[in-house]
């Protein structure tokens, strides 16, 4: 029986904790009395049988929905969309949930005599995936059988020809999304929800759409309004999609909605320590904490980088559902919280956040200092149900390099953004007003988008945005082992080390602050009262 | 007395451009009010009449008049300044009608013109300074044979004399040295064309394109073509100038001014016929000591760059006899000389001269001078470029050859570094330190020419009598004494140089001062609040501006067109063949490079042959992807945001690349147009052959220019960005040109031409290939 996740008081006995700092990290000695450490659960035993739960999900589906097999039949047209690169964190090990489920329900479409299939990668504004990227996330049957004859496609949210504008939501929202998708007789969504924000109507909603579309929801206002944008029930983001999936619902588009759930195991055992509790360290533990840190020192940022990269985690399936979207989200949301969700009691003055060395957007690419700024700020501080673990006014304290460096394939309007932007202005108001249009218009943005792997001119705006609510919560930001320069840009203050930045924060928060260690990764929830 | 005898004469001054001649144009306009100036002045690009408004009358000597006169400024100058348009370097002066006309209405005809630069080419100096003189001369035999003519000479003219020189004409002269001047000026004009049909012989013309080569590299046929030529005229001046230097101190003058000079003396005396002469010989002419205001100077004289040097640290010795006089003359006193001579009209019985020097009567010794100099520039250093003041060196007056040969040595070890770094792959930083390295040779070569130059004359042992200077100021009435006086007696030469000369010196010569204790930093932002390089891309980006045009490689993406080859042949084969690929491109690199560096054209023509076959369907799915995968993670982000902002702004973008068009494909939506190579096809297959020229070298600025013609657009208003010596046809095509991470040789150019550099780093981020070839095939 695994244990679940808890808050630990820091003491006189408790050792340094560990802490990620991008590609590395470090154990942290907490000041005592005033700490406390969040922990996430252990992880919960997988699915015994994967594959006989997705059968018996596309059979038995939830909500008002007919089985798959009753959906299917000669003739018709059907899509098959799947969550992109960005999910999970880091990629789990072959064979993917996603292969699992297409396979099934590719099984059931033959047997059916369907004939037009085709896959959809759910990009959203997301980069197009390498051929490497969809062999790991379909498996080399799937690929192989659909790649070469054109019917494995790649969502384009800026191909005129292949959208179609559904309508306005009472909010006066547009809603356009991919015209093959729409104009199917069935749309099957295959997901792994990996955080509760993932899956539900936000599938489809976003990541089938268009610019026009996304710009409703993926604005400053939005993500100001969505505390925090993980709890549905408090998320405008969520309640923006929730109106889009129902308009897309009432146009006749037919979705069937497959939603699938992880446990937590998200590194290999050699890594094992990452995921277990410092005072349980076996000598084992401590060799391989040593071993590793000793060999990233010795190694070069970019070697580093790539060995991180490689990792894959040994996550197993906890959770199949199927059918209607919104009865399979919740069901989906249930699973995913049983295993994440920690109980907290009261927020303090201070949140200590270690970022990973992955987020959604720089898999087998780099963590540049917009998206360190969106990992802590965005994700990290937004793991949260109820209130935030720090106060109003308080200091979030991130651990990372952030080094001034992007990958010029996949982030080239990050590139621009930090030079052009974030020169004039930290604002994301400020921002979005002055300089959004310009970059999401951009015809060589475009032309990388579309043709190459490159994220969509807008999105390091969106980067912005997601830290918004936090930027408006905290009272300041400090990155510990920063790059100054480039820490200074991003509008936070560079520390060299915990006492400084702890000494830094006394200026807003006082002497003698409460202290909150977000034990981060494997992903956990604070549910703080 | 003087003002009332100059009172309505007219005076004609030859030279007004030069130092003394601006002196004596503006004194007289601001002194003697009754007389009127005509000036007599080369015609230029311009024209005399607007010579004479830029290069004197805008000139700060003027300031005081215009400051005088206010709003009748140029009522005055109209009224009394008639400009003739004329040249002293031609027989007849070059005058037309009204020239004459004008010229036979002077009284007095002040010949000031001369060539005064000690490195003259032989023939200038006697064509200028030897046959200048008697030019005017005869001029005025036949226009106004009443007219007096004051000659401006040089107390110089007394050779290697050591002891007294008095002043008398140097027939006169019982030490002076007898040479027919006729012969030599037959001989300079023959050592002219000597030297030209010299430097035309196969052998010099080879190593002229040699040099140009080594400096430009694969620029393209009309620039080396031109540059060789350069070369060519270089070395003939160079060696009219040798020639000078070596007949000068054959006869025992120090150089081809003083030789040339002298024999002007006599060329005048023996064509003078009725035309009263009288001659004034200045010594060094520095900067005024009171008139029109102290200190007024203009160009950079003989003393001061010396000065300077010494200042900079650069000279860290100069040769001089420490007891030997340094004879300067502040230019004011100079001026009063002349004007008084002019005034006094000829002597009955014949040529006379007059000295303008201080050595008799107020000496300024060597050791004076150095020791005035030092305790000078120590409480008033100049800056280095850190803004750390610089250390003047304590001179201990070796000799001139001591000094020479170690001077000598540094120049060669410099220029050995120099060519060594020239010669190597160099770029960004490294590029820099070669053309500081450069920097360093030439202010070696400089302090050099210095030595050799102006040696001579602290070494001078003659002192330059001045007995009929003085007795013509005091034949002068005390007024005149007072504001026209010209005896060096008044010279207090500590105040001179330290509160008059020096600071005009250094304020001229614009050169970085310590910052006063307590301003803290310099803020390298002048006076726009903008840095040189804020300033320099605000230039570029200005909306004015039409067209940007880009080269690719190493300007945009840092890559070639191997890179792209290996990486497209590679792209579809099985790790073996791969292997082998790699190995035959290694072993023919060195060859490729070599073939680069002579012909970039040529170089292409042949390598694309390699393509000879391949599928071009293939190859052009295969660009797209060696742009997202290759090219991109090699790219400097800056530049493309470059082109962007460039489009952003309005203006055209034009990319001029030898690249293949399969290649440059994926670059379409940065550009209004692509310029690129595109081989000929045979059944879905390339040939390997190009079906145009490539666009390299000079025919991208052809290229250039016909696009600008097609579009309407203005070259001058074109912004050009390349990287290498190779591309100099398209920068210099540009009126805006940019180096771009240049190589040396480009880097050196575009610091000597003042260019915009930029410095644009790849992205940090990316992944980084070893070698270019495509990804691994899935089995």
């Amino acid at each position: 029986m695994p244990r679940p996740g808890f808050v630990l008081e820091v003491d006189r006995s408790t050792p340094p904790i560990l802490t990620w700092r991008g590609d590395g990290f470090s154990l942290e000695r907490l000041p005592v009395e005033r700490s406390r450490v969040i922990y996430p659960a252990e992880p919960e035993a997988g699915l015994p049988d994967p594959d006989g739960a997705i059968d018996e999900a596309l059979d038995h589906p939830l909500g008002d929905s007919e089985p798959i097999g009753a959906l299917l039949r000669p003739g018709m047209r059907l899509t098959i969309a799947f969550d992109d690169v960005s999910l999970p964190l880091p990629p789990m090990r072959r064979p993917d949930n996603r292969q699992r489920v297409i396979e099934a329900v590719l099984d059931r479409a033959a047997t059916a005599g369907v004939d037009d299939v085709v896959l959809v990668a759910a990009l959203a504004l997301h980069r197009r995936m390498t051929e490497a990227e969809l062999r790991h996330a379909l498996g080399d049957r799937v690929y192989d059988a659909f790649a070469p004859e054109g019917r494995l496609l790649q969502h384009d949210a800026e191909d005129p020809d292949g959208l179609v504008h559904l309508g306005l939501t009472d909010r006066g929202e547009d809603v356009e999304i991919n015209r093959r998708a729409a104009e199917s007789d069935l749309l099957v969504y295959v997901n792994i929800n990996l955080v509760s924000m993932d899956g539900g109507h936000k599938s489809v909603a976003t990541g089938l759409a268009s610019y026009r579309s996304l710009r409703h929801h993926h604005n400053v206002r939005t993500m100001r309004q969505s505390r925090s944008f993980m709890d549905q029930h408090h998320s405008e983001l969520h309640s923006a999609n929730w109106r889009m999936g129902r308009l897309i619902a009432a146009s006749g588009v037919k979705v069937f909605q497959v939603e699938t759930t992880l446990n937590n195991d998200a590194f290999p055992s050699q890594l094992g320590f990452l995921q277990r509790r410092e005072w349980e360290w076996t000598a084992r533990d401590r060799a391989a904490y040593l071993a590793t840190t000793g060999a990233l020192r010795a190694g070069s940022d970019r070697l580093n980088r790539s060995v991180f990269q490689s990792v894959k985690a040994p996550y197993a399936m906890t959770g199949v559902f199927a059918g209607e979207v919104e009865a399979v989200h919740a069901a989906t949301t249930e699973a995913v919280f049983r295993q994440q969700l920690v109980p907290v009691e009261g927020q303090t003055d201070v949140a200590l956040f270690g970022l990973p060395h992955v987020c959604p957007y720089n898999v087998h690419s780099i963590m540049n200092p917009i998206l360190v700024m969106c990992m802590g700020l965005g994700y990290l501080f937004n793991l949260y149900r109820g209130r935030p673990i720090v106060r109003e006014g308080g200091v979030a304290i991130l651990f990372h390099p952030t080094p001034r460096a992007f990958h010029p394939v996949h982030h080239p309007s990050y590139i621009d953004f930090f030079e052009e932007v974030l020169a004039d202005t930290t604002d994301p108001v400020q921002i979005e007003k002055t300089y959004e249009e310009r970059f999401a218009t951009d015809e060589w943005y475009r032309h990388l988008y579309r043709t190459g792997h490159a994220y969509h001119g807008v999105h390091p705006f969106y980067m912005r945005y997601w830290g918004a609510h936090a930027l408006e919560h905290l009272g300041r930001v400090i990155v510990v082992g920063g790059d100054p320069p480039t820490v200074r840009r991003l509008g936070f203050l560079p520390a060299s080390t915990l006492d400084d930045a702890l000494e830094m924060a006394s200026d807003v928060v006082g002497p003698g602050s409460t202290i909150s260690h977000f034990h981060c990764p494997p992903v956990l929830m604070a549910d703080v009262s | 007395m003087l003002r009332e005898a100059l009172a309505g004469r007219r005076v004609a001054v030859t030279g007004a451009t030069g130092f003394l001649g601006t002196a004596l144009v503006e004194r007289l306009l601001r002194c003697v009010p009754g007389c009127e100036v005509a000036v007599l002045v080369r015609p230029g690009r311009r024209g005399a009449a607007e010579r004479v408004r830029r290069e004197v009358l805008r000139n700060s000597c003027f300031d005081r008049l215009r400051r005088e006169l206010g709003d009748h400024f140029d009522t005055e100058v109209d009224a009394r300044l008639v400009t003739v348009a004329g040249d002293v370097g031609v027989e007849g002066l070059g005058l037309d009608p009204s020239g004459e006309a004008q010229l036979a209405g002077c009284d007095t005809v002040i010949h000031s013109a001369a060539t005064v630069s000690f490195d003259s080419p032989l023939d200038t100096a006697v064509e200028v300074n030897l046959l200048g003189p008697s030019r005017v001369a005869t001029t005025m035999r036949r226009l106004n044979p009443a007219a007096h003519l004051v000659a401006i000479s040089t107390a110089y003219v007394a050779g290697a004399r050591r002891g007294a020189a008095p002043e008398r004409t140097l027939p006169d002269t019982p030490w002076a040295i007898e040479v027919p001047w006729r012969a030599e000026v037959d001989a300079a004009r023959r050592a002219r064309s000597d030297a030209d049909a010299e430097s035309r012989q196969p052998r010099r013309l080879a190593s002229f394109q040699r040099e140009a080569r080594a400096e430009l590299g694969a620029a393209g046929t009309p620039l080396l073509a031109a540059r060789a030529e350069r070369a060519r005229d270089d070395w003939v001046r160079r060696r009219m100038v040798e020639l000078g230097k070596a007949r000068a101190q054959g006869l025992g003058w120090p150089d081809a001014y003083a030789y040339s000079k002298a024999l002007g003396e006599r060329a005048l005396l023996d064509s003078c016929g009725e035309v009263a002469v009288s001659i004034v010989r200045p010594s060094i002419i520095e900067s005024s000591l009171a008139e029109p205001v102290p200190g007024w100077i203009r160009g950079f004289r003989m003393a001061d760059p010396v000065i300077i040097g010494y200042a900079r640290g650069l000279l860290r010795e100069f040769p001089g006899l420490p007891e030997g006089i340094v004879d300067v003359i502040p230019v004011d006193l100079v001026v009063a000389a002349v004007l008084a001579v002019a005034a006094r009209g000829p002597l009955p019985d014949g040529p006379d001269v007059v000295h303008a020097a201080s050595g008799a009567r107020n000496p300024l010794r060597y050791r004076q001078l150095v020791d005035l100099v030092r305790e000078w520039f120590t409480d008033h250093p100049l800056a280095d470029s850190r803004d750390q003041p610089i250390a003047v060196p304590e001179w201990s007056f070796p000799g001139r050859r001591t000094v020479q040969r170690q001077l000598r040595r540094t120049t060669r070890a410099l220029y050995g570094a120099e060519r060594l770094l020239q010669s190597l792959p160099l770029r960004g930083g490294r590029a820099d330190l070669a053309a500081r390295l450069e920097e360093r040779r030439d202010e070696a070569e400089r302090a050099l020419s210095y030595v050799e130059l102006y040696g001579a004359y602290t070494e001078t042992e003659a002192v330059f009598e001045v007995d009929r200077l003085l007795a013509l100021h005091r034949s002068l009435p005390p007024a005149d004494q007072e504001s026209f006086g010209m005896d060096p007696a008044v010279i207090d030469w500590r105040r001179f140089c330290h509160d008059v000369y020096l600071p005009s010196v250094v304020a001229h010569a614009r050169v970085r001062q310590v910052p006063p204790a307590g301003a803290g930093r310099r803020d390298p932002r002048g006076a726009t609040g903008l840095t040189r390089q804020e300033r320099g891309r605000r230039a570029i980006l200005a909306p004015e501006r039409q067209l940007a045009v880009f080269d690719l490689e190493n300007t945009l993406v840092a890559s070639n067109v191997v890179d792209s080859y290996a990486w497209l042949a590679t792209r579809h084969d099985g790790d073996p063949t791969r292997a082998a690929f790699v190995v035959r491109l290694l072993r023919d690199a060195p060859a490729m490079l070599a073939a680069d560096r002579v012909d970039r054209g040529d170089f292409l023509r042949a390598f694309y042959r390699r393509y000879d076959g391949a599928p071009v369907e293939r190859l052009r799915t295969d660009g797209a992807e060696l742009w997202h995968e290759l090219l991109l993670t090699r790219a400097f982000p800056d530049g493309l945001r470059r082109v962007r902002e460039h489009r952003a702004v309005g203006h055209r973008t034009l990319l001029v690349t030898g690249a293949l068009d399969v290649v440059v494909e994926p670059l379409q939506p940065l550009f209004d147009e692509i310029v690129c190579a595109h081989l000929g096809q045979r059944a879905g297959r390339f040939t390997g052959e190009l079906l145009d020229a490539p666009p390299t070298g000079e025919a991208r600025a052809a290229i250039m220019a016909d696009y600008a013609g097609r579009h309407g657009l203005d070259l001058a208003e074109s912004v050009a960005y390349a990287d290498s010596a190779s591309d100099l046809p398209m920068l210099e095509a540009a009126g805006h040109p940019v180096a771009v991470n240049p190589e040396t040789k480009l880097a050196s150019i575009a610091r000597r031409r003042g260019w915009h550099v930029e410095r644009w780093p790849r992205s940090p981020g990316g992944p980084r290939r070893v070698l270019p070839v495509g990804p691994r095939v899935r089995p």
